[in-house]
């Protein structure tokens, strides 16, 4: 199943905003086709940062990135949008247009297949609506095709988000917390939904999650992050309660004391500040 | 999280800010009102109260006599027509200058992030169209539409169009100024979101910006459309047709019952198209 072709190689990778906050600081990184891959860290550890850098929204401040090959820095333009395309990302919340109906939400994963042009023709009337009522029966929800997305709920419309993952059908998914606005039941299943998507296709999939018993349960390969550095880039078996434990401690700068200390590998989803 | 711990609100240092500001407030209030020669004792001497007067009886009753109002019905008709096809002209300015110089959009932000970085050139030529939509969008709407109605009275002869031309002007500014904003303001989350997903800008703007925009910008374009209708009818001062020239000419011959027939009639069309607008935005 893993083949030997890498998805993404990433080089000595830096990140600073501003002057001097470091987000990522020298990360390498290695991530095969069809791999399926958990990162945990504290919050502020750097993991959007990586996401973002992942899915060609912001570049290295040093450092390379290759995804599939291809040298993230050389491209530009329209080259940039298709290397956007082959990736899909599904975000922790509010990434979708609350305003349009869940059909146009779904059927934007295609925007980076059709002209300017044809897609607004299909805000009037729909391309595809055979398309975005298979995403939407996968992710089980087919009657809500021509409801408006922001009538749904919190987990009705990380669905939705991840219809649109299936219609843009991308070599690789990301997603970024996708399960830490939604109930624990919920969060299991649409993790395991992911994982299915990309058992299927063999699509790469690389997931962040707050709650570590996740993490641990569905992958193989778990990164924990801290301090915009890999701490540890293990399979579950071999990560240890004190591994997390110092993944955890102090999570953050600021704050010395928290609560994230105390119960590292238990299934509260440690507490996000963004 | 600890973020607010009470120490850090206790050090917040002393600011002399509020002090000054209290200071110059009261300065430019006394100055101004020294200069703008404002003197209520005038509403209460004997010459005032006379000029007073003559204007407020003059005014009572209304001319609503059928001559009188069967001649304002074209000017009438005319000062909608000017509002209608100036705020359209000035949708048709504002919109696309809005956009181009909407800072999220043209150089700052998640979105341009990526495409700038390592890029000068392309960076250099973003700026420069960004700048050069802003100060258009300033310039249109530093002059008012009364200078602009004057101006094109002159360039295109008397009647309806020259104050089409300044309404869609001077209003295409204010306009576009507004758009601008109202983009900058909307959630940028689910824009990253279909950047991530490959979409060009044009796209990001229809399936993200401006569905998200939509509410605020209908609203905003209706209330201006409101205040072109006010505008349109006292453009007529300078030439420019609508109910403005009947106003100066009700005026000139102190027919003061006239001018409150017409004032009541532009009243009644602001209160029509206010409703009008409600339920438009009632509808979104």
């Amino acid at each position: 199943m893993s083949s030997l072709k890498r998805q993404y190689h990433l080089e000595q990778v830096r990140k600073v905003f501003g002057r001097r906050q470091v987000a990522l600081d020298g990360v390498d990184l290695n991530i095969r086709q069809g791999e399926r891959v958990a990162l945990i860290g504290p919050s502020g550890a750097g993991k959007t940062t990586l996401f973002r850098l992942l899915n060609c929204t912001l570049r290295p401040t040093s450092g390379k990135i290759w995804i599939d090959g291809e040298d993230v820095e050389t491209l530009h333009g329209k080259q940039l949008r298709q290397a956007r395309r082959r990736i899909g990302t599904v975000y922790q919340q509010h990434n979708l247009i609350p305003r349009l109906k869940v059909i146009h939400n779904v059927l934007a994963g295609q925007l980076g297949r059709w002209s300017t042009l044809r897609s607004l023709a299909s805000l009037a009337k729909p391309h595809d609506g055979e398309l975005a009522h298979k995403a939407l029966d996968q992710v089980g929800i087919p009657e809500k095709l021509f409801d408006r997305t922001d009538e749904l709920s919190g987990g009705q419309q990380q669905r939705v988000a991840i219809a649109r993952v299936l219609v843009q059908d991308p070599e690789v998914v990301l997603a970024d917390e996708p399960v830490s606005s939604v109930d624990p039941t919920l969060a299991s299943t649409i993790v395991r939904l992911l994982i299915d998507i990309s058992r299927d296709t063999g699509k790469t999939l690389v997931v962040s999650l707050h709650s570590v018993d996740l993490a641990l349960a569905y992958f193989s390969r778990v990164i924990g992050i801290r301090n915009g550095t890999i701490a540890f880039d293990l399979s579950p078996e071999k990560i240890s309660d004190a591994m997390l434990e110092e993944l955890y401690a102090g999570s953050g700068r600021e704050d010395s004391n928290t609560e994230a200390t105390s119960e590292p590998a238990s299934s509260i989803a440690y507490p996000s500040i963004s | 999280m600890n973020l607010l711990a009470p120490s850090r609100i206790r050090q917040s240092p002393k600011s002399l800010f509020p002090y000054l500001f209290a200071g110059l407030f009261l300065l430019a209030f006394f100055d101004s009102w020294q200069r703008a020669g404002i003197d209520p004792k005038v509403f209460f001497e004997p010459r005032g109260q006379r000029a007073l007067g003559k204007f407020l009886t003059g005014m009572f009753p209304p001319d609503l006599s059928p001559a009188f109002l069967s001649l304002l019905f074209r000017p009438a008709l005319e000062t909608i027509q000017i509002s209608i096809l100036g705020t359209i002209i000035a949708v048709m300015i504002g919109f696309p200058l809005g956009l181009l110089g909407t800072n999220t959009m043209a150089v700052a932000g998640i979105l341009n992030e990526a495409e700038l970085q390592g890029a000068p050139l392309r960076r250099g030529l973003r700026y420069a169209v960004y700048f050069i939509a802003r100060g258009l969008l300033s310039l249109f709407r530093s002059i008012p539409e009364f200078v602009w109605a004057f101006m094109f009275v002159r360039a295109v002869g008397l009647g309806p169009f020259p104050g089409v031309l300044a309404i869609g002007l001077a209003y295409g500014g204010m306009l576009g100024k507004v758009y601008s904003e109202i983009f900058e303001g909307v959630n940028y989350r689910p824009l990253e979101a279909l950047q991530s997903l490959g979409a060009n800008k044009l796209q990001i703007f229809f399936y993200g910006w401006f569905p998200q925009a939509l509410p605020n910008f209908v609203s905003y374009t209706l209330y201006r459309w409101e205040c072109a209708v006010r505008a349109s009818a006292i453009l007529g001062l300078v030439g420019a047709g609508g109910l403005g020239q009947q106003i100066e000419i009700s005026m000139r011959m102190f027919n003061f019952n006239e001018v409150l027939t017409i004032l009541i009639i532009l009243f009644l069309m602001v209160a029509a198209v206010d409703y009008l607008s409600a339920k438009v935005r009632a509808m979104l």
